[in-house]
């Protein structure tokens, strides 16, 4: 699965140099959990059948993150993977920011911060009033905490004890402007969380069988929303973008993409250790 | 008119177990208690946020429900303007959102909560379809026609009208401007509350103008062809509404006639300012959302063709 997720980030960047803007830092640092959610079934998905009234419902939040959701629901087979080469040109399914619906797997129109998690707070709602089965993951940005709306949809989540509803936060720390706790401080953001009602996880975000156990777990509790603080590193195996916050919005350039896709390679080979490709 | 959205909310959700109820905090103002004591389940109470509820609402519609959403104009719309643009129009989704107290609705309040911007701000966002119904019926109506039209639809309701213009059997549709009473000199396009003050206006100047007033309920999509066909007709169009000039109903006449069969027009409504604390009646005659406004600005489109 490791080295899916590099084959993962590979695309990203190839999306990213290709569209010439987007936002590669929380792509590439979050490419494992993304991997992991729909190719190491952690979720009920049905990519021949995309709108399956079963399906666990994805809500992306952190709108900008959209790369990475393109290249793994492509890679699961919800659309061609030709098509990834499209990403915010004209005539594109695959836009900029995601819009609902538009791509087979789109659940949600985000972009704007803090909407998604509304829109999750509504379908797990909506699951409980119907008593579907189905759960809602919510996967949203740091920085986007800063947003008031994400505390309202807290609070709505705790109200109606959303069991089914997993808040998954990209704790990397940086947001366009600078570091987050510079930017606008958010922790302690478990603790806060917790006091919002919700079971709170901090896990490493790279740590493939830690975010198994934890997805797992989330399922489990009981009248409570379930929140994991996922600490990730920006740019993740791409060394000159990580934890550097000008990446977060910049695509590389070719001379950059090389080196990128390079050290991405070296990664998945450890260093040259077993095959490539 | 509150009234008349409150009981119609019950005997259609009755009918229509997709129908759910999204509050902030205003439960008695909206005329919901009913609503909520016939069906608590189907109420979500949001406390006061709107930005929350509008996303909500978002994924209710996604999950199959059909999401009224209500609060007062000025803050929602106004407040979660974004949210509705993005997690509801965007999406292409089906919710309705109600705004209550619309105009000078909240009269003692004060500027703050008072909304003169709401029709502007819902007809620019593509794909909504807005509604300012006229009176009692005609919101007990248009919340029957709204849960069965699918997509994003606005609904502006002003303060609560004394007058009753229409009854049970007058006919309601989405998109279709009604003719109220038929005059060959000059037409009223009214909205809202501002329909009565027409009338009044037609009664006064009947023998020597005679004044058509038609009834625009649906703000978007506009009926065109009945806006141009009286334009045809009487040559002289005045518009009134209980909302500011600027992008409202005068507005789309004015698109609508500019580009189709322009006339000489003169638009009643706030004129590019704030409200202020009063009752409802002293505040529509000092900002000139009357009938003797209307009649003002009927006698300079005649003077000047005279």
């Amino acid at each position: 699965m490791e080295v899916k997720a590099n084959e993962i980030r590979v695309e990203v960047i190839k999306m990213l140099v290709e569209a010439e803007t987007g936002h590669p830092a929380g792509a590439l640092g979050s490419a494992d959990f993304w991997t992991l959610l729909y190719l190491g079934g952690l979720i009920k998905v049905y990519p021949q059948d995309p709108w399956n009234e079963e399906r666990d419902r994805v809500v992306l939040s952190a709108g900008h993150y959209c790369p990475v959701l393109y290249a793994v629901l492509a890679e699961a087979g919800f659309f061609p993977k030709e098509e990834l080469s499209s990403l915010r040109k004209i005539d594109s399914r695959l836009q900029g920011h995601p819009v609902a619906r538009m791509l087979p797997g789109v659940e949600n129109s985000s972009g704007p911060l803090g909407q998604g998690i509304s829109v999750a707070v509504g379908m797990a709602l909506a699951a409980r009033m119907d008593n579907k089965k189905y759960r809602v993951i919510c996967f949203m940005g740091d920085g986007e905490q800063n947003e008031g709306q994400v505390w309202e949809a807290y609070m709505s989540a705790a109200k109606y004890k959303l069991s089914n509803l997993t808040v998954v936060i990209d704790r990397n720390n940086i947001q366009i402007d600078g570091h987050t706790e510079e930017v606008m401080p958010l922790e302690p953001l478990g603790e806060k969380l917790k006091s919002f009602g919700f079971e709170v996880m901090e896990i490493d975000g790279h740590n493939m069988q830690e975010i198994a156990e934890t997805m797992d777990k989330a399922k489990v509790y009981f009248e409570k929303p379930s929140a994991i603080i996922l600490r990730t590193i920006p740019g993740k195996n791409v060394d000159f973008m990580e934890n550097d916050y000008a990446w977060h919005g910049r695509a590389p350039g070719m001379g950059e993409t090389v080196q990128a896709l390079m050290e991405i390679r070296k990664v998945r080979t450890l260093g040259g250790r077993v095959a490539n490709d | 008119m509150r009234d008349g959205y409150g009981e119609a909310m019950v005997e259609m959700a009755r009918n229509n177990p997709r129908v759910v109820v999204l509050i902030a905090d205003l439960l008695e103002s909206l005329k919901l208690a009913e609503f909520k004591k016939e069906f608590p389940k189907r109420t979500i109470e949001v406390g006061i946020q709107e930005q929350n509820m509008m996303g909500m609402a978002g994924g209710l519609a996604l999950s199959g429900k059909i999401p009224f959403v209500n609060s007062f104009a000025c803050f929602s719309p106004g407040r979660n303007w974004e949210q509705l643009r993005i997690s509801v129009c965007l999406t292409k989704n089906n919710v309705k959102v109600i705004g209550g107290h619309a105009g000078f609705g909240n009269g003692a309040d004060g500027a703050n909560q008072q909304s003169f911007e709401d029709i502007a701000i819902t007809r620019v966002l593509p794909g909504m379809t807005v509604l300012v119904p006229a009176d009692y019926e005609q919101v007990k109506k248009a919340v029957w026609r709204m849960a069965e039209l699918e997509g994003p639809i606005y609904m502006r309701m002003t303060k609560p009208a004394r007058e009753v213009m229409t009854t049970r059997t007058t006919p309601f549709e989405i998109g279709k401007a009604q003719v109220f009473r038929e005059g060959r000199d000059v037409t009223v396009f009214a909205c809202g509350a501002m329909v009565y003050e027409a009338m009044m206006v037609a009664k006064e100047l009947a023998g020597t103008v005679e004044v058509e007033v038609i009834n625009i309920h649906t703000i978007k999509p506009l009926d065109i062809e009945a806006v141009v066909r009286s334009a045809r007709k009487t040559g002289k169009v005045v518009t009134a509404e209980e909302h500011s000039i600027i992008g409202g109903l005068g507005s789309a006449v004015a698109e609508a006639l500019g580009e189709n069969f322009p006339v000489p027009m003169r638009r009643v409504g706030m004129r590019d300012t704030f409200g202020e604390s009063g009752e409802p009646e002293e505040l529509m005659k000092k900002y000139g959302l009357t009938k003797n406004e209307i009649i003002k600005e009927i006698k300079k489109l005649i003077n000047k063709n005279e």
